[in-house]
């Protein structure tokens, strides 16, 4: 009897993540939640340019790879010729938050009927390890050497906030994958938010706090526990806006 | 003429994609070409398409990367400092080989410049549109007729090259009205099989990227792009002649500056200079062939242009700096008169093979 | 024939709508018709222009330097045209807005009180259409009963309401 296996809707090459790193996980459940929903053949994904740039090569779906922060205008393209496809963007902290801030939040104004899935890591990860537009205030990273100085670069951008005040936006819900019960709520958000897509209801982002030890330089689960302590506090889990929430009616 | 439409060239060459099977238009604001934004508004939903104004010239030539990447004729539009803004989008559009049609009604300057006409982003379109080793093919249409059957020809060669056909056309031909006929002939259709439309569990993933790591795979990928580009050069060249045969002076210029040079190389024969004009249609390829083959008989060559003078380098390699290229030109939204480029003409048959 | 017009006037007197008509004229009677509007911020409330070029063989350069003929529907669009019309050419302006006479010896002109004569017959946005009945009369360059087939053509669906008074505007200013 198979207990466990790899989802479907994965390709069955090796990742190139480093160890400990959380975006293993997160494309599991996004690949679980499309084999679950039974999706795979009509699914279009976006990949960014950061650390998952080469997810085309893991997910078994079509895929097509975005220029930096563009995914969701890409995505707006692909969903826009093909309304029956399942359209999904999968983007880092710097890509969706930094470069792509414009395209993020005018394809939720736009309520484009798709799923956006944030990993949020607090650091751009695949140039070294520099200052995201999610770094944490003090956060030492390789371009905030002396750690975030608030009175010279500002703040955090916090996107679930930020877009629940989006009247477009539909399901918006921060998860972490720092642990087993975390992981479980992570991978139901995900699902929740195809499975809106499929019914039509419009843009979803799913924020989900990650880990990066190799740039935070900690070990993996220091890695997790640094992520509990440090950006959950600051990042509070939980949904944000759900237009279609029990009452909800899609207002 | 009784099929015969009046229409402004913006307007022409909005209905001209329709017509060409086109149902996905993103754009955004910028003179002069928003008719072509507030005419796709009205029709497309009317023929079951999408018009979006994106937040951005990015955004938009990125939402055009996702209709290409799913396997449907697609188009923007846009105006010079728009079109630097597309730039990015250009060159993933070269580097996943997706088929578009880009379209940039000129305007001066650089920077914010003005909203007149202008033929600067020569180089832009013809050379520089983006990071990377990459063409597009450039129509540079000189009259109404002309802004819709090149951008029913340029959506036709695009898919055929999976490549950009970027209609570089001036304010002067978008705001123009002329008659025109809009009987463009059918639609070819081509193999898609790449497109992301999903597996349907049927076949493996289609990726659409412009990434590799590898420096051998890459080369490679640009070397493969190059021969296609070669094939282009030798079957796609389109130009126009007036007087050309037995002209001394020959003429070289496109769009408006072509409308103008017209009227001068009209006096010019007056007054018994032999004066003609070679109008390229494509820019890039260039003909080539057609000026060093014109370079046998004409003494020198003028090049009109609306920019400080970027053609005349393309004119200058393509007959090998065999005769002399004088330059007429205008810039920052003036227009060359046909005066001034009948006294370039009258110039250079006095000094033409005898440069000073 | 070969002509080139230039119409200019304020924003709203109808400038480029009048140089539509012509086109149209133009293109209905077989001939090659170019139609080139000034653009821009100065459309909005400032001055507008449009040249018209009606010609029997291919036509260069759509851009009208030197017209053949120039309607002024203001004072600021005769002076700053008058000298660039060509010898020999003529100059029809509206003389209820334009209280100079043409300067020009070596042109023909016509001063047409139009603005005034249609705020008499009640349809004061109709200057232009009169001004231009007495262009067609003089310089006859389409036979008259192509005139209202044109306007019919020209005047767009929703405002068919108009066409009757556009035609008698065109009648008005041709009996001049």
């Amino acid at each position: 009897m198979i207990v466990f296996e790899k989802p479907k809707a994965l390709a069955d090459v090796k990742l190139h993540y480093c160890p400990g790193c959380t975006h293993g996980i997160v494309h599991r459940l996004v690949a679980e939640a499309i084999d679950e929903l039974g999706i795979e053949g009509r699914t279009i994904g976006i990949a960014p340019v950061g650390c998952s740039v080469f997810a085309y090569n893991y997910f078994n779906c079509d895929m097509v790879e975005a220029a930096h922060g563009r995914a969701p205008a890409v995505a707006t393209g692909v969903k826009r010729a093909n309304p029956d496809n399942i359209v999904f963007t999968y983007q880092g902290d710097g890509d969706l938050a930094a470069i792509g801030t414009a395209e993020t939040v005018h394809s939720a104004a736009r309520n484009e009927n798709i799923t956006v899935i944030f990993v949020n890591n607090a650091i751009y990860g695949m140039t070294g390890g520099q200052m995201a537009p999610t770094t944490l205030p003090g956060q030492i990273t390789q371009t905030s050497p002396y750690g975030r100085d608030t009175a010279t670069v500002g703040y955090p951008i916090k996107v679930c906030e930020l877009l629940s005040n989006v009247t477009g936006a539909t399901y918006l819900e921060r998860v972490a994958v720092n642990n087993v019960k975390n992981v479980k709520a992570a991978g139901a958000a995900i699902k929740k938010a195809f499975r809106y897509q499929m019914e039509g209801k419009g843009f979803s982002l799913i924020e989900v706090l990650s880990s990066c030890p190799t740039n935070w330089g900690l070990t993996p689960d220091k890695a997790l526990e640094w992520l509990e302590q440090n950006m959950i506090p600051y990042y509070p889990l939980g949904v944000y806006k759900d237009r279609y929430a029990e009452g909800g009616a899609g207002k | 003429m009784a099929d015969k439409v009046l229409m402004k060239g913006n307007e022409a060459l909005a209905e001209a994609a329709i017509m060409a099977g086109c149902r996905h238009y993103f754009g955004y604001p910028i003179t002069p070409q928003t008719e072509v934004a507030a005419y796709l508004a009205k029709r497309m939903p009317k023929v079951g398409g999408t018009f979006l104004q994106a937040e951005s010239e990015i955004a938009a030539i990125n939402m055009v990367i996702g209709v290409a990447s799913a396997g449907k004729r697609v188009m923007t539009s846009s105006s010079s400092p728009g079109i630097s803004l597309k730039s990015e989008g250009l060159s993933y559009l070269a580097g996943c080989d997706l088929p578009a049609l880009v379209v940039n009604v000129q305007r001066g300057g650089p920077g914010l410049g003005g909203i007149q006409p202008s033929q600067s982003d020569y180089f832009h379109a013809t050379r520089g549109a983006g990071h990377g080793d990459f063409h597009m093919l450039v129509l540079a249409p000189a009259s109404v007729q002309e802004m819709a059957s090149l951008v029913f020809k340029g959506f036709d060669l695009a898919d055929k090259y999976r490549m950009t056909a970027m209609i570089l056309a001036d304010g002067t031909m978008g705001q123009m009205m002329e008659p025109v006929s809009l009987d463009m002939g059918e639609v070819k259709q081509y193999d898609k099989s790449w497109a992301v439309t999903g597996t349907k569990g049927a076949r493996p993933h289609n990726i659409v990227n412009s990434l590799s790591l590898l420096p051998e795979e890459l080369e490679q990928w640009n070397l493969k792009r190059y021969e296609k580009y070669a094939e282009i050069e030798k079957n796609e060249v389109m130009y126009d002649s007036f007087m050309a045969e037995d002209a001394d002076v020959i003429v070289v210029s496109f769009g408006v500056g072509a409308r103008v040079a017209r009227n001068a190389i009209v006096e010019a024969r007056a007054k018994g200079i032999k004066a003609g004009l070679i109008r390229p249609i494509t820019l890039w390829p260039f003909p080539k062939q057609a000026l060093k083959a014109a370079a046998a008989h004409a003494k020198a060559f003028v090049s009109v242009e609306l920019s400080m003078g970027q053609m005349i380098e393309d004119i200058e390699l393509s007959i090998r700096c065999f005769r002399p290229v004088l330059l007429c030109r205008r810039v920052g939204g003036m227009i060359p008169t046909p005066e001034e480029v009948l006294a370039k003409i009258e110039e250079a048959d006095k000094t033409g093979g005898n440069e000073a | 024939m070969n002509v080139s017009i230039l119409i200019s006037g304020f924003g709203g007197q109808g400038v480029l709508f009048t140089g539509k008509f012509l086109a149209y004229e133009g293109l209905l009677e077989n001939k090659e018709v170019t139609w080139l509007p000034s653009y821009g911020p100065e459309m909005r409330g400032g001055t507008a222009s449009c040249s018209v070029i009606i010609s029997d063989t291919p036509i260069g350069s759509p851009l009208v330097p030197h017209p053949d003929v120039l309607i002024a529907m203001n004072l600021p669009s005769l002076d700053r045209f008058e000298d660039a019309v060509v010898p020999g050419g003529a100059i029809f302006y509206d003389s209820s807005l334009i209280d100079r006479e043409v300067r020009r010896t070596d042109v023909r002109a016509f001063g047409i009180p139009a603005t005034k004569t249609a705020s008499d017959k009640g349809f004061p946005t109709l200057a232009n259409m009169i001004v231009m009945g007495k262009m067609l009369k003089e310089l006859a360059l389409f036979p008259d009963e192509a005139i209202d087939h044109t306007i019919a053509k020209v005047v767009s669906a929703k405002h068919q309401n108009l066409l009757e008074l556009n035609k008698q505007a065109i009648q008005l200013g041709y009996g001049m």
